[in-house]
C-alpha cells in the first residue's frame, strides 16, 4: 500500500493535494446550517451531470421529436421518470441552494475582503446557472420552452446594432426550431457546462486561498496558536467531512421526498403549460419564467419601456458585484449590525415577492408590487454606501463564538 | 390514498342538491379516493364513452398491466375496443383524424398530458359542465369552454340541462353514481398524465426510509468524530484546537 502511495506521489501530487485541501486546510469551526449549502451544490451539480447524461441518450433535438422524446423518457423509459424529475427538480432546489449560499455570504459580510474575488466568482457561477437553466428550460419543446425562447432570445434584440444578428445567431434561423434546439443542447451541455466546472474549480481554489469566512465574520487566521493553525480553526477533513455526509443524507432526504411525492411541486417545479406541445400557432396568455429567475422578470414588466425594463433587469443582475466595494463598515458580520441584517432580511422578502409577483399575469394591480420591490432592490445597493459608514454597530468578540 | 386538495363540503352540497354543473369561474375537483381501482374503473369507462374520439397516444396499453396490474385478457375485452389497437402500442382512438376533422371541425385532441395541463379540478368541471345549446350544430355547449366542439357524450347517464340549470331530461344514472363515474375517468386521465405515480408511491416509503436512515448513522458518525472538538470546550465555550491530537502529530510531516 504504501509503496503505491509513495510511486504514485513521485508522480502524482495526492498526498499534497489531500494536506492542502482536506487535513491541513483550516475551516472555522463555528460554522452554522448555511455552510452546509456550499457541499449540496457540488453535490447537486454532480447529480445533474449524471441524470443529465441519462436524458441525454434519449433526447432527441428536434422540433418535430423533441416533445415526445422526453414524454418517451417519462412513459416509456425504465426509471425515465426517476431521471427526468432528479433533473427538473434538481434545478429548482440548486436554486433554492443558491440563494440560500448567497443569502449566507451577504449575512456574514463573506464578500467583503479579503474575498472579494471569492464572491465575483461565485456571482460569475449564478449568472452561468441562470444561462443553463434557460437553455436546458428550452429543450423539452413544450409550448412554454417554445415561447420563453421566443420572448428572451428576443431581449438580445434590444442590444444596440448588434441586437438583430445577435437574435438570428442565437436562434440559428428567423424562429425557434431544429436549429435553435441544437445549438441549446450544444450550449447547455458542453459550452455552458464546461464553463461552470471551470468556474466551480476557481471558487473552490479561491476559497482555500483565503479561507472560510464564518457567521461572526472574524478571521480565525488572525489568532494562531503555537503550532501555526488558527486557534478557532479545525481540519476540514476529517471534521468538515463527516459534517457535510451527514448534510447531503438529509438533504437526500429532503430530495427524494420532493421526487417521490411532488415531483412538479404543485406546478412551481414543472410548470402546467410544460405539457402542451410547443406550437407557435397558440400563444400563451402570459409567458412567465421559472421561479428562480422571476425576480428579475417583474423588474423588467416594472418599467413600462422595453429598452428602460431590460436596463433595470440587466443593472440588478450586475449590482451585486460591487458589492464588496459598496459596503464601507469595518464589521463584516451582521450579527454585530442590526442596520445592515435589517436591510438584508428586507432584501430577501423583497427578492421572493418579485419571484412571486413575477410569475402573476401582467395586470395593473401588480404594478406598483413590481415597482416598489424593483426600488427597494436598487435602493439597497445606493444607501448601503452611506448606511455603512454610519450604522452603529455592536462589540465584535476577538474570538468566535460557540 | 385520499386526494390531497379538493373542496368535498362543496362538493357534497352541490351534490345533495342535484346540481350537476359547476357555476361558471368556480372549477370543482372530482369526488371520491384516487386508488388503482378507481383508475381501473376510469379506464374502462374511458375506452367506452372517450376512445372513440380521443387517443391517449403516450399511454401504451400494456401500462395498464404494469402500473394497475390488469391482465392483458382483461385490457384486452375491455380497453382495446378500437379495431387494430397493438397491445405494445399508445391508445389510440377508433375515429381517425381526418374523420374526425370532418365532424367536429377539430381532430379531438390526445388526451395523454390534459390532467398536468389543466388539473384534475378543470378537467371534472368541464365534464360536467355542458349544456343544451340549441344554437350549437352539435347541440351542446359548455360552461368552461364555451363554443366546445366536443357533444356531450355522457348526457344519457347525467341528464340534459339548460344553461341557467333547468333539467330537460334525466339521467339514468343518479347524480352521485353519475359524479363517481366522472371522476373515475378523471382518475384514469391522472393517472395517464403520470403513470409512475403508483410506482412512486410504493416504493417511496423505503427510499425515504433508508435514506432518514443514513442520515441518522451519518449523524452518529459526525458525533462520534466531533466529540475531540466538544471535549475540549473551555469554561468560555472556545476549543483549545492547538491541543487536538490531529493537530499535534503528523507522522510523515515534514
Ligand atoms: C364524439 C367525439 C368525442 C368523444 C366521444 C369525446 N370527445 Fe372529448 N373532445 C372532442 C372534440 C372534437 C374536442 C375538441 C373540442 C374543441 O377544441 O372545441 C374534445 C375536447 C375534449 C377535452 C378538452 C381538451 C382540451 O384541449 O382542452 C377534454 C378534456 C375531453 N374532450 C375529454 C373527453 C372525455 C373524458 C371523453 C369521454 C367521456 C370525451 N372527451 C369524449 C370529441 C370527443
Ligand atoms: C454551483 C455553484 C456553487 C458551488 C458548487 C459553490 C461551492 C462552494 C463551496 C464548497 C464553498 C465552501 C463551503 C461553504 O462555505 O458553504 C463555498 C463558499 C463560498 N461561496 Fe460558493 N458555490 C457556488 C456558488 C456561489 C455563488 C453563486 C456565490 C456568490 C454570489 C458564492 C459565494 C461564496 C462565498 C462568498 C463563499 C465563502 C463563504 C464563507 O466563507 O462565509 N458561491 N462555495
Amino acid at each position: 500500500m504504501s509503496k503505491f502511495a509513495d510511486w504514485l506521489n513521485d508522480r502524482f501530487p495526492a498526498r499534497e493535494m489531500m494536506r492542502e485541501h482536506m487535513t491541513e486546510y483550516y475551516a472555522p469551526k463555528n460554522f452554522n446550517i448555511l455552510y452546509y449549502t456550499g457541499s449540496l451544490l457540488l453535490f447537486m451539480f454532480f447529480l445533474q451531470l449524471i441524470s443529465g447524461f441519462l436524458l441525454m441518450a434519449h433526447y432527441v433535438p428536434t422540433s418535430q421529436d423533441a416533445f415526445n422524446s422526453v414524454q418517451g423518457i417519462m412513459y416509456d423509459t425504465k426509471w425515465g421518470w426517476l431521471i427526468r424529475y432528479m433533473h427538473v427538480d434538481g434545478v429548482s432546489l440548486i436554486f433554492v441552494l443558491l440563494y440560500l449560499h448567497i443569502g449566507r455570504g451577504m449575512l456574514y459580510g463573506s464578500y467583503r475582503r479579503p474575498r472579494e474575488l471569492l464572491w465575483i466568482i461565485g456571482y460569475v457561477i449564478y449568472i452561468l446557472m441562470m444561462g443553463e437553466a434557460f437553455f436546458g428550460y428550452i429543450l423539452p419543446f413544450g409550448n412554454l420552452s417554445y415561447w420563453a425562447g421566443q420572448v428572451i432570445t428576443s431581449i438580445l434584440h434590444a442590444i444596440p446594432f448588434i441586437g438583430p444578428g445577435l437574435t438570428t445567431l442565437a436562434r440559428g434561423g428567423p424562429g425557434i426550431g431544429t436549429a435553435t434546439l441544437e445549438r441549446f443542447l450544444a450550449l447547455h451541455t458542453v459550452l455552458w457546462f464546461l464553463m461552470l466546472v471551470a468556474m466551480i474549480l476557481m471558487h473552490i481554489l479561491a476559497l482555500h486561498q483565503v479561507g472560510s469566512n464564518n457567521p461572526d465574520g472574524i478571521e480565525i487566521k488572525a489568532l494562531k496558536g503555537p503550532d501555526g493553525h488558527p486557534l478557532d480553526g479545525i481540519p476540514f477533513h476529517p471534521y468538515y467531512t463527516v459534517k457535510d455526509i451527514f448534510g447531503v443524507a438529509v438533504w437526500l432526504t429532503i430530495f427524494a421526498a420532493i421526487i417521490f411525492y411532488a415531483p412538479t411541486m404543485h406546478g412551481v417545479f414543472l410548470e402546467r403549460t410544460t405539457f402542451f406541445r410547443a406550437n407557435p400557432m397558440v400563444g400563451l396568455p402570459d409567458v412567465t419564467p421559472p421561479w428562480y429567475l422571476a425576480p428579475y422578470y417583474a423588474m423588467l414588466r416594472a418599467v413600462p419601456n422595453k429598452y428602460w425594463g431590460i436596463g433595470l433587469m440587466a443593472l440588478a443582475i450586475v449590482l451585486p458585484f460591487f458589492l464588496p466595494w459598496l459596503d464601507r463598515n469595518p464589521v463584516h458580520s451582521s450579527r454585530y449590525r442590526p442596520v445592515y441584517r435589517a436591510m438584508i432580511i428586507l432584501m430577501a422578502v423583497v427578492f421572493f415577492t418579485l419571484a412571486w409577483v413575477g410569475e402573476q399575469p401582467p395586470l395593473p394591480k401588480y404594478f406598483f408590487i413590481e415597482r416598489l420591490g424593483a426600488a427597494i432592490y436598487i435602493g439597497f445597493y445606493v444607501l448601503l454606501p452611506i448606511v455603512s459608514s454610519i450604522e452603529p454597530t455592536r462589540k465584535v468578540p476577538e474570538r468566535v463564538q460557540a | 390514498m385520499m386526494r390531497k386538495k379538493g373542496v368535498p363540503v362543496l362538493v357534497g352540497a352541490l351534490l345533495s342538491l342535484g346540481v350537476t354543473v359547476a357555476h361558471a369561474g368556480s372549477l370543482i375537483s372530482p369526488p371520491g379516493s384516487f386508488s388503482k381501482s378507481t383508475v381501473i374503473a376510469g379506464a374502462k369507462l374511458f375506452a367506452d364513452h372517450c376512445s372513440a374520439c380521443h387517443a391517449v397516444s403516450n399511454l401504451r396499453y400494456n401500462r395498464l398491466a404494469i402500473d394497475l396490474g390488469m391482465s392483458k385478457a382483461e385490457i384486452k375485452k375491455d380497453i382495446m375496443l378500437p379495431s387494430g389497437a397493438n397491445y405494445l402500442n399508445g391508445m389510440k382512438p377508433a375515429m381517425s383524424q381526418a374523420e374526425a376533422k370532418k365532424w367536429f371541425g377539430i381532430p379531438p385532441p390526445n388526451l395523454s398530458h390534459i390532467v398536468r395541463a389543466e388539473g384534475e379540478p378543470w378537467v371534472y368541471t368541464y365534464l360536467t359542465s355542458f349544456y343544451w345549446d340549441p344554437t350549437r350544430p352539435s347541440g351542446w355547449n359548455n360552461r368552461v369552454f364555451p363554443e366546445v366542439a366536443m357533444p356531450n357524450v355522457l348526457a344519457s347517464w347525467g341528464g340534459i340541462y339548460t344553461k341557467s340549470g333547468k333539467q330537460l331530461k334525466a339521467g339514468s344514472e343518479s347524480p352521485a353514481a353519475y359524479h363517481r363515474q366522472v371522476a373515475a375517468i378523471v382518475a384514469f386521465l391522472r393517472y395517464a398524465s403520470d403513470p409512475s405515480i403508483f410506482a412512486r408511491e410504493a416504493l417511496g416509503p423505503y427510499v425515504l426510509g433508508a435514506l432518514v436512515l443514513l442520515s441518522l448513522v451519518s449523524y452518529l458518525l459526525k458525533k462520534a468524530y466531533w466529540k475531540d472538538i466538544d471535549d475540549r470546550r473551555d469554561a468560555e465555550g472556545h476549543i483549545n484546537t492547538s491541543a487536538m491530537p490531529k493537530n499535534k502529530t503528523k507522522p510523515d510531516d515534514t
